[in-house]
This record gives C-alpha cells, sequence and structure tokens, in this order.
C-alpha cells in the first residue's frame, strides 16, 4: 500500500472546525445506551416481580430455573454459586446483550459516544493511537453473527411467550380462557420491534443472500434478502424502537406485579 | 446585495493559515461562486480546482465550517451568514497551494486492487448473460465521482493517517462494485483484510454522510465486504460449508468429467 511523505499537526480531542452542534448526538447516544445498561443491570439483579399472570418480562424470558410458572427447569438450582445472587436473567441476558454489543449499527455508535473514536465527523479524537477492529480485542466483533442465531432463536421464544399471554387463567375454575390484556398488545410490539432489529441485521442480510453475487439464481433468496434489506435501511430506528421497548415491557411487567399499574383486559 | 465573511486557508505544504475576505454574496449562489468572486476581485492568487459546477466531477471538494463538502453543492442559504464562513482545503491530504491538495495517493492505491475479471463468456459470439436485479446492487456503487470527501472525513486517514495499511472508503466501494460484479471471478477478500486494512474501519458513518451522490457506502459497500471477511478468516462454520461445497464440486466436477470422457469415448467407438 502506498504511504504519504508529509509532516500532520496532531489535532487535539475535540478540536474542530465545525460550527453546528455535532456533540448533541454523541451525547444522547451515550445517555440512551447509558440508561438501558444501569436499568436492565438493575432489572436483572432483582430476580423478581418478573412475571405477571401469563406475562413474563422478556429480560427473564426463557426462564430456564426460577420460581415463577414460566420455568423450564424448576427452581433455582444446587449448582449456583452462593456469592452471586440468584436471578433467571443472569442465565439468558448475555446473549441478547452481545448480539447488541457486537451489532454494526451500535458498535458505531458506541466507538463515538463512549470512545469517542471519533466523538463525531471531523472531530479531533484524544488518542492518537488506533487499531480499530483490525486487531484484539475489537476483532471479535466478527462474532456477531453468532449473537444473531441465537437472537433468532429468541425472537421464536419471545413469540411464544406473546403466545401464551393470550390464555389468562380463571381464579375461580383455575382454567385458562383466550384474553387479550394491554400486556399482551406490550408483548407483542416488543416481538415485532425485536423482529423488524434482528430480521434486518447486517449479518442477516448478507447470510440470507448478499453472500451471493448472482442472488437472482436463487428466488427464495432474492426475496429475503429484499425483505432483510428493506428492514435494514431503518436498522438504526429498529436498534433504539426495540430497545425500549423491550425496556418497557419489562417495567410494564413489573409494575403490575408490583400492584402499581393494572393491566386492563381488552378482551 | 448583503455581504459575507469568508475564511479561506491560504498557504502551502510548508506553512498557512486561514485570512478572511468579505464579498457581496446573492441569492442562489454556492460557496464556489463566492471563492469566485472572491479570486476575482480580491485575491487574483488564489488557487483552487473546479470544473462541472454541477456536483458531477468531483474536484472542487474543501472543508465548509470544518464539514467535507463540495463548493459548489453547498448553497450560501444553507449556512449561517451571520460568522466567517471557513473554507479549507481537505484536511487528509498534503496541501499543494491554498485550496488545493494532493489527492495522488488515492490513484497508487488504486492500482493496487485487483482488476475485473470476467467469468468466460456465455455465449458462442463472446457475450454475456446478467439478471437486471444482480447488477442493481452494484449500480449504486458506480455513481463514484472519487471527490474524495469520503476519504477526507475517514477518522482512520484523517486523525490516524493509516496511509500504508488502509484503502478507505472510496476503494471499498471500488471494491465492492468489482466483489458483487455477477461476471467478476477474482477473490479480493484476503487482500481486503491484509494489504487494505477493512478492520480498520470502526463503521462511524461519516463516509456515507458526506457522500454528495448518496452512495450507501458504510452498508451497501463496507459492512457486505466486513461480512465477507468474516465468511472466509472467522467463521469456523461458513469455512467447513465451503470445505463441503468445495469438495461436492470437485465430485460433481470429477463426476461429470468422467461421465463427459464416457460420453467421448463412446460417441468416439460410434465414429
Amino acid at each position: 500500500m502506498p504511504s504519504i511523505d508529509v509532516q500532520w499537526t496532531p489535532r487535539g480531542f475535540g478540536q474542530t472546525a465545525r460550527q453546528d452542534r455535532w456533540w448533541v448526538q454523541p451525547l444522547l447516544v451515550f445517555l440512551g445506551l447509558s440508561a438501558f445498561f444501569v436499568y436492565a443491570n438493575w432489572a436483572a439483579f432483582q430476580g423478581k416481580n418478573y412475571f405477571f399472570g401469563p406475562y413474563l418480562s422478556p429480560f427473564y424470558s426463557p426462564e430456564l430455573f426460577g420460581s415463577s410458572p414460566h420455568s423450564w427447569f424448576g427452581p433455582k438450582p444446587g449448582w449456583w454459586p452462593a456469592w452471586w445472587p440468584f436471578s433467571p436473567a443472569h442465565l439468558i441476558l448475555w446473549a441478547p446483550g452481545l448480539f447488541r454489543v457486537t451489532c454494526y449499527y451500535y458498535r458505531g455508535a458506541y466507538y463515538k459516544s463512549f470512545w469517542a473514536d471519533p466523538p463525531s465527523c471531523a472531530v479531533g479524537e484524544p488518542r492518537q493511537h488506533y487499531r480499530g477492529e483490525h486487531s484484539f480485542p475489537l476483532i471479535m466483533q466478527n462474532v456477531h453473527r453468532y449473537f444473531l442465531y441465537i437472537a433468532v432463536c429468541f425472537i421464536g421464544l419471545l413469540s411464544y411467550d406473546v403466545w401464551k399471554a393470550l390464555w389468562f387463567p380463571n381464579p375461580a375454575t383455575g382454567r385458562e380462557s383466550f384474553g387479550i390484556g394491554v400486556g399482551t398488545l406490550v408483548l407483542a410490539t416488543n416481538v415485532v420491534l425485536l423482529g423488524g432489529y434482528t430480521f434486518g441485521c447486517h449479518s442477516m442480510r448478507h447470510l440470507v443472500g448478499g453472500r451471493k453475487d448472482r442472488i437472482s439464481e436463487s428466488p427464495v433468496c432474492q426475496k429475503a434478502y429484499d425483505c432483510s434489506s428493506c428492514l435494514n435501511r431503518s436498522h438504526m430506528l429498529w436498534a433504539w424502537m426495540s430497545l425500549v421497548s423491550v425496556m418497557f415491557s419489562d417495567v410494564y411487567v413489573r409494575l403490575c406485579a408490583m400492584g402499581v399499574w393494572t393491566d386492563w383486559r381488552i378482551l | 446585495m448583503p455581504s459575507a465573511t469568508f475564511s479561506i486557508w491560504r498557504g502551502d505544504r510548508e506553512s498557512g493559515g486561514l485570512k478572511d475576505y468579505s464579498t457581496e454574496v446573492s441569492e442562489g449562489m454556492v460557496v464556489l461562486d463566492a471563492v469566485h468572486k472572491i479570486q476575482a476581485e480580491q485575491a487574483n492568487d488564489l488557487s483552487l480546482r473546479w470544473n462541472c459546477k454541477a456536483g458531477k466531477c468531483g474536484s472542487c471538494s474543501a472543508e465548509i465550517n470544518g464539514l467535507p463538502k463540495l463548493m459548489c453543492m453547498t448553497r450560501l442559504n444553507t449556512l449561517p451568514l451571520d460568522r466567517p464562513v471557513t473554507v479549507e482545503p481537505m484536511r487528509s491530504f498534503p496541501p499543494i497551494k491554498d485550496l488545493v491538495t494532493d489527492v495522488s495517493w488515492n490513484f497508487r492505491v488504486k492500482q493496487g486492487i485487483k482488476k475485473f475479471k470476467p467469468r468466460p463468456p456465455d455465449a458462442p459470439d463472446g457475450t454475456w448473460r446478467m439478471a437486471q436485479q444482480d447488477i442493481d446492487r452494484v449500480q449504486e456503487f458506480r455513481k463514484c465521482i472519487e471527490c474524495f470527501l469520503c476519504q477526507d472525513v475517514c477518522h482512520v486517514l484523517r486523525e490516524h493517517h493509516h496511509f500504508d495499511g488502509f484503502a478507505g472508503p472510496r476503494y471499498f466501494v471500488h471494491i465492492a462494485a468489482l466483489e458483487m460484479h455477477p461476471l467478476d471471478v477474482e477473490d479480493r477478500v484476503e487482500e481486503l483484510k491484509k494489504a487494505h486494512g477493512i478492520g480498520y474501519c470502526n463503521i462511524t458513518t461519516c463516509c456515507r454522510k458526506v457522500c454528495p451522490e448518496s452512495i450507501t457506502i458504510t452498508e451497501n459497500a463496507i459492512i457486505p465486504l466486513k461480512e465477507r471477511v468474516a465468511d472466509h478468516f472467522y467463521d469456523p462454520l461458513s469455512r467447513l460449508f465451503r470445505m463441503f461445497q468445495s469438495k461436492k464440486k470437485e465430485g460433481t466436477h470429477a463426476g461429470t468429467e468422467t461421465a463427459a470422457q464416457g460420453r467421448d469415448s463412446g460417441s468416439a467407438g460410434a465414429r
């Protein structure tokens, strides 16, 4: 690769000739992601108030072990270390968390907002040394597609939660009957938004057809690629909407479980 | 007519700085018009590149109020004229004089990229057949006017000066146009990772934001190329799949060859 023989004057952190408020967007991203990170950790450590009737918070789904009726394999396992507070969320939350951490959109966003690498376009950076995703540790971001596979399974599991949220137990008879509550709609909206985010992921777009140069030879791949590309065009929007919806779904179930909010039945 | 002040960078490879010029401006003017007016009336020795004045030649790239833009496509009514408008050369490239920079590095990078290599012709008359939807995908990349604004704003070049190991967004677009072409059979994935340093890109999307042709550089060119690099180097499943596929192809190929030989010998026998 050719090089350039010239002396550059290093530019200091935040130094720029830009006259617009370039710092607003990275600041908003910083605040938004920080708020989600703090809330998600708080909610995951609670270990209670995560289900209400047929509803299960998406932070706790699938509940592999736990004390709720949604639990797959029974209560807290005996092998759980005594020094670590038990929460069903700790068993599963790493997967969607790492899917978002390695997501191309979030990478670009948090490199700017948290690392200032760069703080914004054409703005001076705090460090002179830079390795990017060319070497360890950020080269590990290439595992994104593996977290995508897990995320797709989560979409299936959360869809099943929505199905379960359509069946309300009758307190008198104990039998389940079909119904729709506000919580059902909240959980259903969450799955739609998470689906829009997951199926429009850049890795998904590549895997379903983008890797082919002659995609027209495979009409199924062509259709899947077109659908994924359509979602991908608003990937940032899906990313933020699904982030807010997953947090709101947990808030909704939690406040209903705590008796603060009443879950209104529509049907 | 109202007046506006332009702080224009004057200097050469050794030294330089901003110099203020006030000039009258009128409705419909772009930055290039104002700079030409200043050149005609106040600074005859001011150097700048320009040609088409229509955003198609990519010559008048500069940094206007700190953002890489084409001077001919930046209307004055989009800028705050109550304070001086700064006009500087592209910061990533060595200045030659005033607003003119030495962008020859870009052309040297292009020389190091593997050329288009089509598969053998599909028809006996030496022509090929392509599906429209396959070629549509790379059509966007051919809109590039080589203004190098994306190279200028890319912090890997601008701030970290990785000129010896990073091709830059312009050339990832060029490689994407070749690599995704339905006729091309050349493999550039290894070079993408090693010589062209695609791993340095950390997806800031600045290149896409400054592109005057609105090419979706990050999402349609760079990320798909990063995914191809991931297929090749970082995905064991994909590697395994490729291995089986190539074995299957070899088997099919060998089978086809045997069958062909059989057919040939059979036909030879018949003759």
